[in-house]
């Protein structure tokens, strides 16, 4: 059964290609070629006919972990470490997590490295897909909701311990607002506010940001505070990795506003990371937030001391 | 029914209404130029387009019947987007789409008791004027590998006729768009309409941009077009002295020496 087949007449018949259909690549892939998807892996998948424990092959497979989100003043700002581990070894160094979805989203993932690059890439086809079909793009809802049933189809693997779960940000044309979702292995979409993290570290990244975290910054700024968070994250969790001015290896940032999706260059994201290093210098445990805030007339936080 | 047809006269009635219903509608152009791939055609309406992105550097241009060329659209773009998962994004080619498409349309008109009343290009948008390819592909699967325009649908070989004559290689975009609205316009023996950037469906493969080439020309980047070919038959040295374009300077000759994705395609925000 594939998206088109020869008849009995030995003629080609293009079938699911030419029916009218939906607009979604997931669902014509569903058709047309369901070993493509990643879910091909379902609960009869690899892993449970050995009759070996479930999370033994997801053991020694590369894990990606924490990415972090913070919304700006105009957009949104997503950056994630580099590392990927496997147990106790790094498998690589320099691994991208945080990816354009489209022009005014992002998206990273934390988890099983190999699919969950492949959840990305299905969804980036899912996005311009429909794009394409219906000449206009999903609102961020769409695409979020979108991104919401690929994680649920992926609920197989992620029983047999495949777990990648997103975080998805964009840049709402309507409200001219960034916003940030989270998910979990059942497909569970939730919008986060001001700020959120995932994977291993994200205990860490989410208690950092929370002393460092203030509205409306420029984009400057939330990039320096989600540096500083993922730093603190690589400080206190083996599988983020902390920014590696040696090799000059430093988290992949990039920022969604109005202008679209913007990854900062390597030197961008140098000179960020050198800025908290030296910082941490003087104070290795970061930059302290006051004790006693100072509370304005309408309650806001003061301003935190200049770094 | 009639009790037996033969099948030369069956295929030769199915061709025939597919060239009649064809040869019943306006006819569009694709042209190559400096800049990229132009694509021109008249269409009054909003929301159903002749032109069409497939992928990055592809796309889709049709006349006939609107529902049949629809169809055919969504199914290039599934098979791009397909081949482009599978694969590789620079791995989805012209080329590949253009034999598919003549698979399918020949496939339709040999099965179908009535064939596809349409005509399509497929185009390819390459980093140097060079390699771009234009394919056209006909209601019965025939495919023909085109040099510098296409014209499909109506009147096409009056149509071809003045683009013949007047097309040359490395033509700047603005001199493109004259000469094939000139053209466009030769179907109506004569009496010119004015032509309107609301009459018009006008789309670009710009070969300078990175990733997705597809843009819509419309507004006043399709107005200072347009306003650049009054008085008709313009040539393109004429269009370039105009002086809201300095860019473009006098020298479509010497643009045609620049390599594409100069930045040289000059045309402002669209």
């Amino acid at each position: 059964m594939g998206a088109d087949s020869y008849g009995s007449d030995g003629r080609w018949h293009p079938g699911t290609y030419l029916s009218p259909g939906t607009s979604s690549f997931t669902d014509f892939l569903a058709a047309a070629a369901p070993d493509l998807l990643p879910q091909a892996a379902g609960p009869a998948g690899p892993g449970s006919s050995d009759g070996a424990a479930p999370g033994s092959l997801a053991r020694d497979l590369p894990h990606g972990t924490t990415i972090v989100a913070a919304a700006c003043d105009g957009g949104v700002v997503m950056a994630g470490d580099r590392r990927a581990t496997a147990g106790n070894m790094i498998m690589q160094r320099d691994i991208d997590k945080v990816f354009r979805s489209d022009e005014f989203s992002a998206i990273g993932v934390a988890g099983v490295a190999g699919i969950g690059i492949e959840l990305v890439r299905l969804f980036q086809v899912e996005l311009e897909h429909y794009e394409k079909l219906e000449g206009h793009a999903l609102s961020l809802d769409g695409k979020a909701n979108r991104l919401a049933g690929l994680v649920r189809g992926n609920i197989g693997g992620a029983m047999q311990g495949l777990v990648v779960v997103p975080l998805f940000c964009g840049y709402d044309e309507d409200t001219g607002r960034g916003r940030i979702f989270s998910y979990d292995v059942a497909g569970g979409r939730y919008e986060e506010h001001r700020f959120y993290a995932i994977g291993s570290g994200s205990v860490f990244a989410r208690g950092s940001l929370k002393k460092l975290y203030q509205d409306s910054m420029p984009v400057e700024d939330t990039v320096l505070a989600c540096m500083q968070a993922l730093y603190d994250a690589a400080d206190d969790d083996t599988a983020t990795g902390g920014p590696d001015l040696t090799r000059r290896l430093y988290p992949v940032v990039a920022a969604v506003t109005a202008d679209g999706f913007e990854r900062l260059t390597d030197e961008a994201a140098g000179e960020y990371a050198r800025t908290v290093v030296e910082g941490r210098m003087a104070d290795p445990d970061g930059p302290p937030a006051p004790l006693r805030a100072a509370v304005t007339p309408n309650g806001s936080r003061g301003a935190l001391p200049s770094r | 029914m009639p009790f037996y047809v033969s099948p030369e006269q069956a295929m030769k009635d199915k061709a025939d209404y597919a060239r009649k219903a064809i040869t019943r509608i306006r006819s569009g152009v694709v042209i190559a130029c400096d800049a990229g791939i132009l694509f021109i055609a008249p269409n009054p309406s909003r929301a159903l387009r002749k032109f069409s992105e497939i992928y990055d550097r592809i796309a889709f241009a049709a006349v006939g019947r609107y529902n049949e060329f629809e169809n055919l659209r969504k199914a290039g773009v599934r098979f791009a987007d397909m081949t482009g998962f599978q694969y590789d994004r620079q791995d989805v080619s012209a080329r590949g789409l253009a034999n598919w498409y003549a698979q399918l349309l020949g496939t339709i008109f040999t099965d179908s008791p009535k064939p596809y009343e349409v005509e399509i290009v497929v185009a390819e948008v390459g980093k140097i004027p060079d390699d771009d390819q234009l394919y056209r592909i006909t209601f019965d699967g025939s495919v023909a590998d085109e040099r510098g325009f296409v014209v499909i649908g109506g009147q096409a070989d009056q149509v071809a006729a003045v683009l013949k004559d007047q097309y040359r290689d490395g033509m700047t975009l603005e001199g493109a768009f004259t000469v094939a609205i000139t053209a466009l316009g030769s179907q109506s023996n004569g009496d010119r309409p004015e032509v309107t950037a609301a009459q018009l469906e006008v789309a670009l493969l710009d070969r300078a941009r990175p990733h997705r080439t597809f843009r819509r020309l419309s507004g006043t980047r399709l107005e200072a077009l347009l306003a650049g070919t009054i008085g008709g038959g313009k040539t393109e040295a004429i269009a370039g002295q105009r002086a809201d374009e300095p860019a473009e300077g006098a020298g479509s000759a010497g643009e045609a020496g620049e390599a594409g994705g100069a930045p040289g395609a000059p045309e402002g925000t669209d």
